[in-house]
């Protein structure tokens, strides 16, 4: 199929289309409406369902009880509403429930701004809603990559009964770019849901539940949820590097999403103008993170910058990759400020000078 | 010979863990023999609160949700959304759906969402211990207004029935009560009426009845039946508010309210 050229939340809905979803719960909110905008319009021709809740919290609690009973479902929003979300997240997450929910990041705290930013990272990645569980968080860098992240993110749900998150700056969510559509998703093979409440007729009742008054049994379902977490740990690490050949980089970046992008033009700059060498890694699930694979890369540098559009909440991460052997500096600029290629630039040029 | 009274299947054989005097048993089984009566068991998926009916999964002999604190009617309405050849009901105290879940009441039923809410009110918080709930009356003592509700600093109690009474959407709303064998025979017709009405794909359908505490009521059961009578039934009138067979006047008209209020 030709590549037709979308706009990075609309593509997002069609994607969650072609994926089988055809429940979407949203409430609207800039940078992230037109993905509801989108499905509202689209949903008829596949004879889907658009809900608009009353809020947030609203819109998580229907995708809890659409999952409940078996069906791909969607939400999407941006930093605030997803913060309004983490309740219904940590019910869906202790139920063992598969859900697919985007957060097209826009500045915060608080209400901030409606531009890009990066600075949910640690929310998404450390915890988001209360008790012990962990999400799986992807980070797409371009539209095609949301699209493709979308269309999979259904099936790991759907494989480790989980909520996954998919999380893309504004940038992400408003630019337009050409993208491959994927075929409709063929739903005769998706995997069967037995434990779905979808009335007892010829079984007991399907009690879909994260209540345990008794402790062992809620120890118990946190293990359970642990083990999960171990497994995604081990089998789901997404990483790219790029410009990374050879046995020495004079400086390793670090970044993800759209930021990771303009590092890569700032590393084209500085290696073709200072004849320096300067590799970008790029991860792309952000939980699990890809601590290994940064660990090789990381390897080969002299130095390490991690550059987001935050005040550096991933360095945490980039510092456990590291384990201390290389110096980490970092570069930031948040409130919807986004670096430039020159910004960064300029930065790698201070570090090997 | 013919079997005229029989267990509700839709019931576990479970012993309930509510206090003696309590409605809740009662209000399940009306429920649940609804669900027999109408052929509905094997279709209908329950959503349990957050509240004194939290457990109600483990006493409902059918699929059920345990949902988040007032967020029952928003799991309901994702569930009857996806799947709406299945019979969403949601069973909620005074607290979850009055209080914390005020906004996912009104825009369920406002949405016209097909799914049958039990709105069970005995005026107070029961399972965090008697404190004061939206519902409680002025004057009552509760734990959070330990010298009574005052209306100039609480307001006064929230009519659920009616407040949702001036959406022109919801099919079938009406209040009941439970303290007497003759009122939980009308309540089970309500509850019975509001099932059939869903079966039939109407939108919202609700029964609100009106029940006992006598734990932190701090009365006995035959007291706390009396305290029912003379102080919730004169503010919380009985009757069907909205009904799709009937014009929004004639249904106001016999609930007596909303006519030169």
């Amino acid at each position: 199929m030709a590549k037709v050229l979308m706009k990075g939340c609309e593509a997002i809905g069609e994607a969650a289309i072609r994926a089988g979803c055809r429940n979407f719960f949203g409430y609207p909110i800039t940078p992230q409406t037109e993905v509801p905008e989108y499905l509202a319009k689209r949903f008829p021709e596949v004879d889907g369902s658009y809900v608009q809740a009353e809020s947030e919290v609203a819109a998580i609690n229907m995708l809890y009880g659409g999952a409940g009973v078996g069906k791909r479902v969607l939400t999407t929003s941006s930093s605030p509403g997803i913060s309004l979300m983490a309740e219904g997240v940590s019910y869906i997450a202790a139920c063992h429930l598969p859900i697919v929910f985007v957060n097209i990041v826009r500045a915060g705290p608080g209400l901030g701004g409606i531009l890009p930013a990066q600075s949910d990272y640690l929310q998404a990645t450390k915890g988001h809603g209360h008790g012990d569980y962990k999400l799986l968080v992807l980070a797409p860098a371009s539209v095609q990559e949301a699209v493709d992240l979308i269309y999979e993110a259904f099936d790991l749900a759907d494989h480790y009964l989980t909520p996954v998150m998919v999380m893309g700056d504004g940038m992400i969510g408003q630019m337009m770019e050409p993208v491959d559509l994927p075929d409709m998703r063929d739903l005769s093979d998706l995997v069967e849901k037995p434990w779905a409440a979808t009335g007892a007729c010829g079984r007991g009742p399907n009690i879909i539940n994260s209540l345990y008054l008794k402790e062992d049994m809620c120890n118990a379902n946190s293990w359970k949820l642990k083990e999960k977490a171990d497994e995604i740990e081990r089998k789901e690490q997404r990483s790219e590097a790029y410009a990374c050949p050879g046995d020495v980089l004079d400086v390793l970046v670090v970044a993800y999403g759209t930021m990771a992008r303009i590092c890569k033009t700032a590393a084209d700059e500085v290696k073709k103008k200072d004849k320096k060498k300067v590799g970008v890694f790029r991860p792309i699930s952000l939980w699990p993170y890809p601590y290994e694979a940064l660990a090789a890369e990381a390897k080969k540098a002299k130095k390490i910058l991690v550059v987001e559009m935050s005040t550096g909440q991933m360095v945490e991460d980039v510092k456990l990759a590291v384990l201390g052997k290389k110096p980490i500096e970092f570069y930031g600029l948040t409130g919807g400020m986004v670096p430039s290629p020159d910004n960064v630039a300029h930065k790698l040029r201070s570090m090997i000078k | 010979m013919k079997k005229v009274f029989g267990y509700p299947e839709a019931l576990t054989t479970n012993q309930t863990h509510y206090c003696p005097g309590c409605t809740h048993g009662t209000i399940h089984r009306m429920v649940a023999e609804s669900l027999g009566e109408l052929g509905l068991r094997e279709r209908a998926v329950g959503i349990a609160p957050v509240g004194c009916s939290v457990l109600a999964y483990n006493y409902f002999n059918c699929d059920m949700f345990e949902a988040a604190h007032g967020r029952a009617p928003a799991v309901a309405t994702g569930a009857k959304r996806c799947r709406p050849d299945l019979i969403l009901f949601t069973y909620q105290g005074d607290g979850d759906l009055a209080s914390i879940g005020a906004a996912e009441i009104l825009h369920a039923a406002n949405r016209g969402e097909k799914i049958t809410v039990i709105f069970v009110n005995n005026a107070i918080y029961g399972m965090t211990g008697g404190q004061m709930a939206p519902t409680t009356m002025p004057g009552q003592v509760t734990t959070t207004c330990p010298f009574g509700r005052n209306p100039d600093h609480e307001g006064y109690p929230i009519r659920v029935v009616e407040l949702l009474s001036t959406l022109r959407t919801p099919a079938y709303l009406a209040r009941v009560a439970s303290h007497t064998p003759l009122h939980v025979v009308e309540a089970k017709k309500a509850v019975r009426e509001a099932f059939r009405l869903q079966a039939e794909n109407t939108c919202f359908t609700m029964v609100e009845i009106l029940s006992v505490c006598p734990t932190n009521w701090g009365l006995t059961s035959a007291e706390s039946n009396e305290w029912l009578e003379q102080n919730m039934l004169p503010y919380y009138p009985l009757g069907v508010f909205k009904h799709p067979d009937r014009s929004e006047a004639d249904s106001a008209a016999e609930a007596g309210v909303l006519q030169g209020a």
